[in-house]
């Protein structure tokens, strides 16, 4: 029995997908309360994040691989839109002499 | 191990909450990487120690390490914790709060309510190779398209992150 | 080699969006190479086309150059097709020709002006335009070349558009050429209902098939052809834009007058010469229209001072006379009098060009005179253009003008000639007194006179000499070879006496020793004259076109601004209105969600992923 098998048990389907749920809420909070972009961004995380568990305890209901798939599928997301987001994090930065991301709001109708 | 899939569960939530209820930027990037890593302890138990490894190596080692560096760049330091305190007044926080709490009563709502919520997940690895034979069989378009997503957010990031005064 | 022939429109068309889409980023050097390299290419083919259209002349006498079908719905196939006989191969030797030199011209001339290669980018869509209008094989497709001389003529006369009423002018221009368009899509429509087909070669087959001659529906379709044609040529009653039409660069009036433009509504006519005979009143109507208009534009270019007023009441006067001579039958002898008119006419113009530029924009001749020693081939150009238009030996003008006059004595229509000769008194009397006042006499204009004018500077340059010393070589000799299209009907046989022929010479010349005192030794005279009681009341009718610009205003232009007022508060509008007023009252809606908040857009998404959950649990 190597280590990786220790840990292995069996969870009601429910059960996991709740706790992604309830993360998934959390990150939604945090984005609609939060007004920092750091906040915003992480919240975001937060939220990809929650819907990889989604996959993964879905692909190990059906101890398929293809849920681990778009897990990794999302993780890739996750790195492309934190470099870029990161970047405009810098710019808003500079431009605004701030995170608050009301100030930005010159884009309405 | 039903108890260490309700620890690292709870851990993690806990983890999230004080994440984005706290005031200050570096702290909660902590607490989020606690999270994250409880979560890779997750996809353990669920037998998908693939997914798990990259959560800890990927995850909460580059992507959250690459925030961790913006924000001791920018010197985020006590007027931002002095700010977000002034942000968070009950006015900001209840109607977001009651909304994201609507949208988890429904998610219960539909996982309690299902007959398929009562199956089990776990109770056989599908490890690395499973995981890499299908990445590379049939999901390998997607796999060149992700490649392609990436090199995009790589020069959009070049372009975006240079200062335009040349500072 | 006839198979170049599409090649004759593709390379001005080609030129024409080179430019246009060069924006202006091309150096004159570059624009001018583009703007004159593609008409020259024209040129050429249209000598190749020609040499072996006239060494191996086709089956019929014509040759048709099917492109690709247009419009093919049942009982309806107009097709892109050209079609190069005798009289499209004049048109189009004439066209590319004097086109030609007329934008090598146009280099001198447009040198350092604002909007340099889109003046050439107009100008070769111009040339293509009239060529689509002179080889198309069907009516649709003369249409389609017909607006587009429109067009052209309209972006051309408003070319500085920075002055309103050179705008202004260009809309006149437009609008009235208009009524005439409007007339000939009639008549298009007619045709198609009654014959089914506007193949020109297939109406001039079935149209005496259908139709017997003097029938009601001939009449109608020669009449509304006859003022479509009134409309581009400038013809009584619809004249009035050519004298405004001057608002533009002096080659595009040469341009204009010569080559393009005024010349194809007697084209159209010539071309479709079958439905006129098959309308004697039709025809006659075309004598009468061409009649009125040589005189009455003779009388307004007496009074003119301005030298490009007074050469565009001459090209009025002379289109007239080409009217007369479609009117009495006298076919080739409209399509010679043509082709001699665009040369001297073109010379003319670029002469007078090359004089207002060298007086420094100033265009009053009374601020002019003496010229002639500073000016020698500007001055070489007016002598023998002015002795093309008087219709003295040798220019071309004499010739054609004569084959005109001759044919309308013999086909018994005495009352048109009488008033011919009349008007080659006139001519001869105009374009005498418009060389003696530039170029004799002192100079008047040494004095700066808002703006313009001051001493005058020779012209220099060869792209100034060529064009005019190769359109005086054509004016001399263009007369000499006499012309005869054979796809045209005979001209009327009969009998004139020998002084009568002679008639028209003598007078042209009287006319033009008449004005030797009159407007060089004894001007004082001539002045008190026209500038007193009945004398002024006559020059100033004549001066003002005899009214007609205020008679249309009256007649037409203020009731229909009338009209409009009405019309602009009427019900269906309210309709209109309406439907506008939701669209408003929905983009406030919209607008209004659109806060630029991040936040705001978030709390979107999460209220409709709340509602679309809700939807798919109570369901």
């Amino acid at each position: 029995m190597n280590s990786a098998e220790a840990l292995i048990g069996t969870i009601p389907l429910s059960q996991g997908l709740m706790v992604a749920g309830i993360l998934f809420a959390l990150g939604l909070a945090g984005i609609l309360i939060r007004r920092n972009l750091i906040y915003t961004l992480m919240c975001i995380e937060i939220m990809m994040n929650s819907a990889g568990l989604a996959f993964v305890v879905g692909a190990s209901r059906w101890q398929q691989p293809d849920g681990q798939v778009m897990y990794l599928m999302i993780l890739a997301l996750a790195a492309a839109e934190t470099s870029i987001a990161l970047a405009l994090v810098l710019q808003l930065y500079r431009r605004f002499r701030g995170l608050d991301i009301d100030a930005a709001s010159r884009m309405k109708g | 191990m039903l108890i260490s899939f309700y620890i690292c569960s709870a851990v993690a939530i806990l983890a999230t909450l004080l994440a984005i209820a706290g005031p200050s930027p570096m702290h909660s990037l902590l607490e989020l990487i606690v999270s994250l890593l409880a979560v890779g302890l997750i996809f353990f138990t669920l037998g998908a120690p693939f997914a798990g490894i990259l959560e800890v190596i990927v995850y909460a080692g580059a992507i959250m390490v690459l925030f961790v560096f913006v924000v001791m760049m920018l010197n985020l330091g006590d007027e931002t914790v002095q700010q977000e305190r002034s942000w968070l007044k009950p006015s900001a926080w209840v109607a977001p709060a009651i909304l994201a709490l609507i949208l988890l009563a429904e998610l219960m709502q539909l996982l309690l309510t299902r007959p398929e919520g009562t199956a089990f997940a776990g109770g056989k690895v599908v490890g690395a190779t499973e995981v890499g034979m299908s990445l590379y069989g049939p999901y390998l378009l997607a796999v060149e398209l992700g490649s392609m997503l990436l090199l995009a957010g790589l020069i959009a990031a070049f372009h975006l992150g240079r200062d335009p005064e040349g500072r | 080699m006839l198979d170049l022939l599409f090649l004759v429109f593709l390379f001005p068309l080609a030129g024409f969006f080179i430019l246009a889409m060069s924006g202006g980023r091309f150096s004159e050097r570059t624009a001018s190479i583009i703007g004159v390299g593609a008409p020259l290419l024209a040129v050429i083919v249209t000598i190749l086309v020609g040499y072996s259209f006239f060494t191996t002349i086709p089956t019929g006498g014509a040759y048709t150059q099917f492109l690709w079908n247009w419009i093919d719905v049942p009982g309806f196939h107009p097709d892109f097709a050209l079609r190069l006989d005798g009289l499209s191969m004049t048109m189009i030797s004439v066209v590319t020709g004097v086109s030609f030199l007329i934008i090598l011209f146009s280099v001198w001339y447009m040198h350092g002006e604002e909007g340099f290669s889109r003046f050439f980018a107009y100008m070769n869509l111009f040339v293509t335009s009239m060529l689509f209008l002179v080889l198309a094989n069907n009516l649709l497709f003369t249409y389609f070349g017909w607006e587009g001389v429109g067009l052209c003529s309209y972006l051309l006369i408003g070319f500085l558009y920075k002055d309103p009423a050179n705008c202004a002018a260009a809309r006149k221009a437009f609008l009235v050429t208009r009524i005439g368009d409007v007339a000939f899509a009639i008549a298009m429509w007619l045709i198609v209902r009654e014959l089914g087909t506007l193949n020109i070669q297939e109406i001039m087959r079935l149209a005496p098939e259908h139709w017997a001659v003097g029938s009601g529906i001939a009449t109608a379709v020669a009449l509304l052809l006859l003022l479509g044609a009134c409309g581009k040529s400038a013809q009584f009653p619809l004249q009035t834009w050519l004298p405004d039409a001057m608002a533009g660069p002096t080659p595009v009036s040469a341009l204009l007058h010569a080559a393009t433009m005024v010349t194809a509504g007697v084209y159209l006519i010539a071309r479709t010469n079958g439905l006129f005979l098959l309308a004697p009143l039709g025809q006659e109507a075309v004598g009468v229209v061409g009649t009125i208009t040589l005189v009455v534009a003779g009388f307004c270019a007496l009074s003119q001072t301005d030298v490009k007023r007074v050469l565009a009441y001459s090209t009025m006067s002379q289109i007239g006379y080409m009217f007369l001579a479609l009117g009495v039958g006298a076919w080739s002898g409209a399509i010679f009098h043509l082709m001699s008119h665009a040369f001297f006419k073109a010379l003319l113009f670029l002469s007078s060009g090359s004089l207002i530029l060298a007086c420094h924009h100033e265009q009053n001749m009374f601020r002019m005179g003496g010229l002639w020693k500073k000016l020698p081939v500007t001055f070489a150009g007016f002598v023998i253009g002015g002795l093309g238009l008087a219709a003295i030996p040798p220019g071309d003008g004499y010739f054609s003008k004569d084959l005109i006059m001759a044919d309308a004595f013999k086909s018994g229509h005495y009352v048109m000639w009488g008033f011919a000769v009349f008007g080659a008194f006139l001519t001869a009397v105009y374009t005498a007194r418009m060389i003696f006042l530039t170029f004799f006499g002192e100079y008047r204009g040494s004095e700066p006179h808002h703006g313009h004018g001051g001493p005058a500077t020779t012209p220099r340059g060869w792209t100034h000499h060529v064009p005019l010393v190769a359109l005086m070589i054509a004016t001399l000799l263009g007369g000499w070879f006499g012309m005869h299209i054979s796809m045209l009907p005979a001209s009327p046989a009969g009998e004139q006496p020998e002084i009568l022929e002679k008639l028209p010479l003598i007078l042209a010349v009287i006319g033009v020793i008449i004005c030797w005192p009159l407007f060089v030794t004894h001007r004082e005279f001539t002045a008190r004259f026209t500038r007193r009681g009945l004398g002024n009341q006559i020059r100033l009718v004549w001066f003002h076109a005899m009214g007609f610009d205020w008679l249309w205003d009256h007649v037409l232009v203020k009731p229909w601004y009338l009209i409009a007022g009405f019309g602009r508060r009427d019900f269906i509008d309210q309709i209109d209105r309406a439907i506008e007023r939701v669209f408003l009252g929905w983009n406030k809606v919209f607008t209004w969600s659109e806060t630029g908040h991040l936040r705001w857009y978030a709390a979107s998404v999460g209220v409709g992923a709340v509602l679309i959950l809700a939807a798919i649990i109570y369901s």
